[in-house]
């Protein structure tokens, strides 16, 4: 990109070519109002407020591309009035209760009408009845609505759902007079907003994987949390800035705590909020924050002294990734002291996995992170329900389609409508098992310069399981037009497959001999950091101790076991996300109980205060205080540190995939997946998210079975049987039916085998 | 203001009457004289028997605390009260949480959530008149005139931690028809109608 030399208010300044006015200004600190703009979307030119003027010319700051030698004024006596002008018409009939409105004190209207010195009105139109809707976890109130289009705006080009849209207003039309005596701009943009109002795009109710983002970007009180509504004023509220614990994204977030009640001092979490503008949070993430662990007893010595001795005579350590780099440190060292064996199998083969790929490229780390699959024009994504395995990957994907102009190949056996409805996905239902197929095709159609042997052995793949459209060739060369940018996300579908080995390295492959780069989802939260740090055992003998999973002596920061530690609301620690970022977590509620490091000082050489005392060990040895949680006003991620991919040694290829034999489903398979809004057993504990899991079905699927909501089912496999109730989702489609995790009281991975696919019958009980 | 205009002020025509003030004695010998002079010549008894004389008479000139109470101007800041809305009797307070924001001892807490009616409604409110100041700013800061200083000036509690709740505050709704609209600090001035500026309507 090459760089241009422009001044804004005199200041000189230099940006890269094909910046808009306003990034620019705010990357180098000089104000221009805005409303309606949402970084990493597109300019939604419904506010007007960022007028400036540009060589003598008013344009748009959010929309104007800078140009070299270009002279860029923030406000002329014209501007001024304009401004003034459109805050006097947001005004207009606004509801007078910003002494009860949950914005109050963060409202963007309060905000520049004040900056705008609106102090009387000149301004005047019949006002009408807009009735308050209420839309599951959201409550629209048209009364506050400026129309600025922030929430579709981020709905569609973020995260990808398009379940907003503006509906005509039934309202009377301007005065004349207005056109010719009031201020162009805040005229036409008074036009437009009396002309809408926001609704739903499905009918009367919100149909959508609420993600809540849209209460977040709106600019006044009109989208709000109904949970939250009329709890707290805004600035009551302590943020207090975090990482979300649910998936590997690790999203920035803020935990905004205050005193319970009058009566009761003890903190609580209120909502979690995020900077909408620099990141973008799923359900998961907004609405289940309270799974604190309240069983603590305080600082329980003995309990401690029985928790010391059954580490002491433990023989295996099973653990999961939902833990922070320090605590796993802290695992690996209790490994090393008392050689014990340290169990994740989710990790462990993500590590395998992992590390095949990686002698095959020669580099410690995947390629990409979100921000360049963000920045593609073309992207593949292989072996994961995107939708809920990582759901920033998949607004990544779809801001990467609209603001692009990109196109995508989502191959997954279970059928995603809301892939399938963002124009630009073309949704491949391969089957389980194909993932060799559908990576072997991938090398094949992308690889430049393939060596003979593997050329000569792609040849020979048969491709039936990918389960191509017909005329696929042709529909993907028109895809790939002037597409520049390739990205290959590839999901936990493949680490745990029986394959995982010959994936690995045809990723591997791809990724030397094509412009795909690569993104491994990191298959949990912190799974990334845990195969990092930990050395990992493939099985565990003797007396088990299971933190935070059930064995001999349960560690939980549940609350049902043996020992209690706190929550990751509870803790500081870091964890190293699907950017390879080092990310801090902070404490948002208190725990007065001991926690894992308390265990280890008692039988470690090693005596340390706090858990993050071990922060400064690893990776690239920072202190957790020096570790910053925020972005610049340009957004460039500051939090904490990027890990750098390291050079290691590579490893010709084994590559027998021709001796793979084949593995198929003959007839119906389930799948171990978790629903929209579900991660685990903490989020299953949120107040807001509580639900009871069952067996998926789409609602087509449920028509073949002829069973209804609440229906019960027995699911058997070759490995067992579990009886559930039918759950129907419209969020999913095809025959696969999906089993959660995230509900302990369904045992579904005893079920499979490992792989997340298996074959089952169904039958109504 | 100088010291000397401040001497000098117009004070208008008072009826003052000049203090004779005899010269005080210097000498430690002549002080002693003075003092039993007072002491055991006739000044003690006269005051002796005012005292008594005034008492036979029950001509009783101080207030008669605590069974009479004097007035207490408006604009005097004393424990708060919570005001209803005269005509139909609903809570003034709308939860707005200006006065728990603005006020400089935090000392105001309070909940709110959504009610039956949607509305926002406080369910409990409290100060801590421990710590309060009684500077006025939560009365002034109030849109709805709701949380006012009453006159109330009598705190006594075993702790300097004491509060009192929305209940203790709120005018008990069969007490509607006496609760007094409040002139003092924070009120709206007499000729507030002719500083607003009226928002045009289209009807
Ligand atoms: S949206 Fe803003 S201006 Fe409107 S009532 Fe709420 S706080 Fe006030
Ligand atoms: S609901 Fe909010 S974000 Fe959406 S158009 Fe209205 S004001 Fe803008
Ligand atoms: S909650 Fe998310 S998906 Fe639903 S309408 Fe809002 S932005 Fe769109
Ligand atoms: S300022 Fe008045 S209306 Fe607002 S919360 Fe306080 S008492 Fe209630
Ligand atoms: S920010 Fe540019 S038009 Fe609203």
């Amino acid at each position: 990109m090459s760089e241009i030399k422009l001044t804004i208010d005199g200041k000189e300044i230099i940006a890269n070519d094909g910046e808009t006015i306003l990034r620019i200004a705010r990357a180098n600190d000089i104000f221009i109002p805005a409303i309606c703009y949402l970084e990493r979307c597109s300019p939604t030119l419904a506010c007007r407020l960022c007028l400036v003027e540009a060589d003598g010319k008013q344009v748009y700051s959010c929309n104007a591309k800078a140009k070299d030698g270009m002279k860029v004024l923030t406000t002329t006596p014209n501007i001024k009035e304009e401004r003034k002008a459109i805050m006097e018409v947001y005004d207009v009939n606004h509801p007078l209760e910003c002494g009860v409105c949950d914005q109050s004190g963060e409202c963007e209207l309060q905000n520049y009408t004040l900056l705008e010195e609106v102090n009387n009105q000149r301004y005047s139109i019949k006002d009408t009845h807009k009735p308050v809707k209420n839309w599951g976890f959201i409550q629209y109130d048209p009364a506050l609505c400026i129309v600025c289009e922030k929430c579709v705006t981020v709905c569609k080009d973020m995260i990808g759902d398009s379940a907003l849209k503006t509906v005509p207003r039934d309202s009377e039309a301007l005065d004349k007079n207005y056109k010719d005596t009031m201020p162009k701009d805040a005229y036409a943009m008074w036009n437009k907003l009396n002309k809408s109002l926001i609704g739903t795009s499905s009918g009367s109710t919100l149909d959508c994987t609420n993600c809540g983002e849209c209460t977040s970007v709106c600019p006044v009180g009109a989208l709000i949390s109904k949970d939250f509504k009329y709890k707290s004023n805004a600035w009551e509220l302590d943020k207090v800035p975090s990482t979300c614990a649910h998936c590997s994204v690790g999203c920035q977030i803020y935990y905004e705590t205050k005193h319970t009640d009058i009566s009761n001092s003890e903190q609580k979490i209120y909502r979690v909020s995020n900077e909408s503008h620099f990141t973008t949070l799923c359900g998961a993430g907004r609405y289940g924050y309270d799974f604190q662990n309240n069983s603590s007893t305080g600082k329980d010595k003995s309990a401690l002294k029985r928790a010391v001795e059954a580490v002491k005579n433990a023989g295996t350590i099973i653990f999961n990734s939902q833990i922070t780099n320090e605590e796993a440190f802290i695992l690996q060292k209790l490994k090393n002291k008392l050689g014990l064996k340290l169990v994740n199998n989710e990790a462990y083969k993500y590590a395998e996995f992992f590390k095949t790929y990686s002698h095959v490229v020669g580099k410690s780390l995947y390629s990409a992170d979100l921000d360049y699959i963000r920045s593609c024009d073309f992207i593949i994504s292989v072996g994961s329900a995107l939708k809920t395995d990582s759901p920033n990957s998949r607004f990544a994907v779809n801001n990467a389609i609209k603001i692009n102009k990109g196109a995508s190949l989502y191959f997954h056996p279970v059928g995603d409508p809301v892939m399938e409805s963002i124009k630009g996905v073309l949704q491949i239902k391969s089957k389980p098992y194909s993932e060799e197929q559908i990576l072997s095709y991938i090398l094949k159609r992308f690889g430049k310069n393939l060596p003979d042997n593997i050329s000569k052995y792609l040849l020979n793949i048969d491709f039936s399981d990918v389960n191509f459209p017909d005329n696929f060739e042709a529909t993907l060369d028109g895809m790939l037009k002037k597409k520049s940018r390739f990205g290959l996300i590839i999901g936990a579908d493949l680490y745990s497959s029986p394959q995982a080995h010959n994936l690995a390295e045809l990723v591997g492959l791809i990724e030397i001999y094509s412009d795909f780069k690569i993104l491994l989802i990191p298959s949990d939260t912190n799974t990334l950091g845990v195969i990092k740090i930990c050395q990992l055992d493939k099985s565990g003998n003797g007396k088990r101790i299971g933190y935070n999973e059930k064995a001999d002596f349960t560690i939980s920061a549940f609350g049902d076991g043996d020992f209690s530690v706190p929550a990751l609301n509870q803790q500081e620690g870091t964890f190293l996300n699907i950017d390879k970022r080092v990310v801090p977590l902070n404490v948002a509620l208190k725990f007065d109980g001991f926690e894992l490091n308390d265990i280890a000082n008692e039988i470690l050489d090693e005596v340390h205060e706090n858990t993050i005392d071990y922060t400064v060990e690893l990776f690239n040895k920072i202190e957790f205080d020096k570790l910053s949680n925020e972005f610049s006003n340009s957004g460039e991620d500051l939090r904490g540190y990027v890990v750098n991919s390291s050079n290691i040694e590579k490893r010709d290829v084994t590559f027998h995939l021709a001796q793979s034999e084949k593995n198929r489903i003959q007839g119906k398979a389930i799948y171990l997946a978790n629903p929209v809004l579900q991660f685990n057993k903490f989020t299953a504990k949120a107040h807001q998210l509580q639900e009871k899991g069952g067996l998926y079905v789409s609602p087509e699927y449920a028509k073949e079975l002829s069973v209804v909501d609440g229906n019960n089912v027995l699911v058997a496999t070759k490995n067992g049987s579990l009886k559930v109730s039918i759950i129907i989702d419209n969020k999913i489609s095809g025959n696969l039916a999906i089993l959660p995790t995230f509900d302990s009281n369904i045992d579904s991975r005893k079920l499979f085998d490992g792989y997340r696919f298996i074959e089952a019958k169904i039958n109504k009980v | 203001m100088s010291l000397d205009a401040f001497k000098n002020r117009n004070i208008g025509s008072q009826n003052y009457v000049p203090v004779n003030i005899e010269n005080y004695p210097t000498s430690g010998w002549d002080k002693f004289k003075q003092v039993v002079k007072r002491g055991v010549g006739k000044e003690l008894f006269v005051g002796l028997w005012v005292v008594l004389r005034e008492m036979l008479k029950f001509k009783i000139h101080t207030v008669q605390y605590p069974s009479e109470v004097l007035p207490i101007g408006p604009r005097y800041r004393a424990v708060h009260k919570l005001l209803r809305l005269l005509e139909s009797g609903n809570e003034r307070c709308i939860g707005c949480g200006l006065c728990e924001k603005i006020c400089v001892a935090d000392c105001i807490r309070m909940d709110t959530r959504v009610d039956e009616n949607s509305r926002k409604e406080v369910v409990e409110y409290s100060i801590n008149l421990g710590r309060c100041i009684f500077c006025g700013y939560c009365a002034e800061v109030c849109p709805e005139l709701a949380i006012v200083h009453g006159s109330r000036y009598e705190n006594v509690s075993e702790q300097r931690a004491h509060f009192v709740l929305k209940d203790d505050m709120l005018t008990p709704i069969d007490f509607l028809k006496q609760q007094k609209e409040f002139s003092g600090f924070g009120a709206l001035s007499p000729n507030a109608d002719q500083l607003v500026k009226k928002t045009p309507l289209a009807y």
